[in-house]
């Protein structure tokens, strides 16, 4: 039981920064209705740069940590300049935004192998001093764990009220819902899509510094594990909804480690999670969250 | 002759997987041209693959009744994740696809009979260049007669307006279930060819990053004519023997350069290469297409 418990938790945790990366893409999904597979790469090089900033400049971890975060919402802003904006007056926008974005991807990929290298790196040790809580018997929670669910819950509230209450916020949500009158609106939709790729990517960055703390490792393919997940998790929640990919997230995370826990071997880990994703599409292709009108897109 | 001989003595490998390439990129350019954006031809091809490699491994089956096999079943798969898939259109299908990608491949790991995540080994070394080519020429002239035929004009206009199709008395499903499975059947000789010819196969062959590769193959060549395809498939898997030919060195700076290349096709290049040797009217969306979405 306890076994059980200490599971739970993991997955909660480890789920919420799955949620997190999700976000961002249902961000432009939402926005665009186009997939950013070059997502994965901005979280790579978000975590390895946060790692370079405390190591090598021996910035500490709560300078780094908003550093590299603004980096890789700058690097969203270059993908949306050199892969997305040229593109989007085409008939087959989704499909060769699809693939620019995976050149960006190995661009993004190549340029964080040649930076930082091909092995895996960790955080120097003491970055973030951990802190143990048993919270029973065999049951821990550590400092890390918290301060992880801390940033995300933070992250998420303060870009829900923004969306809900802000001028930017409210443009933004203008354009997902029809671009086109947006446009008649006087909104600036070119500016607020690269706004909009400035926060998913801001968003996608942070996921992988925290990522890179809670499983203490990092390299240049730490992306490819989670893009498909990110993938499986926004089609959960249902396409463009943010609080759908935060549920799917965690919901994905507990899938995985109940799935190690109850079957006691983690070789059908993700097995159960794309079995589910692939109920979710057969019987409620909008997602958990998500609107109906998505199904067409 | 000594030249060819040598030539290919030394390319030989990259000219089989230009072919095998190819092929993929053609299974997938039929799905394509009914606008069903699949990722599922990757796992059709690993299923034709471990069916072949099985049959002639465990079974003692001879070659030809193997290859055939390895077409077949993926085509019955296709059948059976078609009839509730297909009504899945765009991003979502993509997706129902990739999940039974990524459950083929897990299936692969974990199943005896295909030995796991080492793979299948020991499969006999029966493919040749030729049978490659001649499978190649073979879909090719398929793809290119299927695009004048009913089917063909069918599929083109459930690509261009599935409500309009379907008005004119198209039937819509059944077109698209049959794409859908000529695509895995060519899908599925290409994997039983690349079992024959490489000794083992392993669960990674066949993964996402590869169904991606064959999205790539098509829109890097163009989804219009069947030389599209075929075009990306060569460029893009030549293209890391280019460009170590003429001294990109290995490692990070080939791999941005590969990225760069991909992006400058697809900025420059809208219906692919393609439309180098035959340029048709170039499409672009209307102002009122493209700012009204679904």
């Amino acid at each position: 039981m306890n076994l059980f418990a200490q599971q739970l938790i993991n997955g909660l945790f480890i789920g919420s920064v799955y949620g997190l990366f999700a976000v961002g893409y249902t961000l432009v999904f939402g926005v665009l209705d186009i997939l950013n597979l070059a997502h994965a790469a901005v979280f790579t090089l978000g975590g390895l740069s946060a790692l370079w900033l405390a190591q090598h400049a021996g910035w500490s971890i709560w300078i780094a940590f908003p550093a590299a975060t603004m980096l890789a919402g700058l690097l969203g802003l270059l993908l949306n300049a050199v892969a997305f904006a040229p593109l989007r007056h085409r008939s087959d926008s989704q499909f060769s935004g699809l693939i620019s974005s995976i050149a960006m991807a190995i661009v993004f990929e190549a340029l964080s192998l040649g930076l930082f290298g091909a092995r895996a790196v960790r955080f120097p040790a003491g970055t973030v001093k951990v802190h143990i809580w048993q919270l029973g018997p065999s049951v821990t929670i550590t400092s890390l764990q918290v301060s992880i669910v801390a940033v995300v819950v933070l992250l998420m509230v303060a870009l829900t009220l923004f969306l809900k209450r802000s001028r930017a916020g409210k443009a933004i949500r203008a354009v997902a819902e029809n671009e086109r009158a947006a446009l008649l609106l006087g909104i600036d939709v070119r500016g607020i899509i690269a706004f909009t790729f400035f926060i998913s990517s801001a968003l996608g960055g942070a996921a992988g510094i925290l990522y890179g703390l809670y499983f203490d490792s990092l390299g240049p393919d730490m992306g490819r594990s989670i893009e498909l997940k990110g993938l499986a998790v926004i089609i959960l929640g249902g396409m463009g909804s943010i609080p759908g990919a935060i549920l799917g997230g965690l919901a994905f995370g507990l899938s995985e480690v109940l799935t190690v826990a109850i079957s006691g071997t983690s070789n059908l880990r993700d097995a159960v999670a794309f079995m589910v994703l692939f109920a979710i599409l057969l019987l409620r292709p909008s997602g958990l969250l998500g609107r109906a009108r998505m199904r067409e897109a | 002759m000594e030249h060819l001989v040598q030539f290919y003595a030394i390319y030989g490998s990259l000219i089989n997987f230009i072919g095998l390439n190819a092929l993929l990129a053609l299974s997938l350019n039929v799905t394509l041209a009914a606008g069903m954006l699949s990722l599922g031809n990757a796992a059709f091809a690993a299923l034709g693959a471990y069916t072949a490699g099985i049959l002639t491994v465990h079974y003692h089956l001879p070659f030809i009744p193997a290859i055939a096999a390895g077409a077949i079943l993926p085509g019955l798969a296709a059948v059976v994740l078609g009839l509730p898939v297909l009504r899945l259109k765009g991003v979502f299908l993509a997706m129902a696809t990739l999940a039974f990608g990524e459950v083929v491949r897990i299936a692969a790991v974990n199943l005896e009979i295909t030995g796991g995540a080492e793979g299948l080994t020991g499969i006999p070394n029966v493919t040749n260049v030729w049978m490659i080519y001649l499978a190649l020429a073979l879909a090719a002239y398929f793809v290119a007669v299927l695009r004048r035929s009913q089917l063909g004009w069918g599929l083109l206009s459930i690509r261009e307006d599935e409500t309009a199709a379907a008005c004119l008395g198209i039937p819509i499903f059944r077109y698209k279930l049959l794409a859908f499975v000529i695509g895995a059947m060519l899908a599925g000789l290409a994997g039983a060819l690349y079992a024959h010819l490489n000794y083992l196969i392993t669960p990674r062959d066949y993964g996402f990053f590869i169904a991606v590769d064959l999205l790539i193959y098509n829109i890097v060549g163009g989804t219009r004519a069947w030389y599209g395809p075929v075009m990306g498939a060569a460029l893009l898997t030549a293209l890391p023997e280019i460009l170590r030919g003429i001294g990109v060195a290995a490692g990070p700076i080939r791999m941005g350069v590969n990225g760069l290349i991909l992006l400058l096709v697809i900025l420059f290049l809208p219906n692919g290469l393609a439309s180098l040797i035959n340029r048709p009217r170039a499409v672009t969306a209307t102002p009122e297409a493209s700012g009204q979405r679904a």
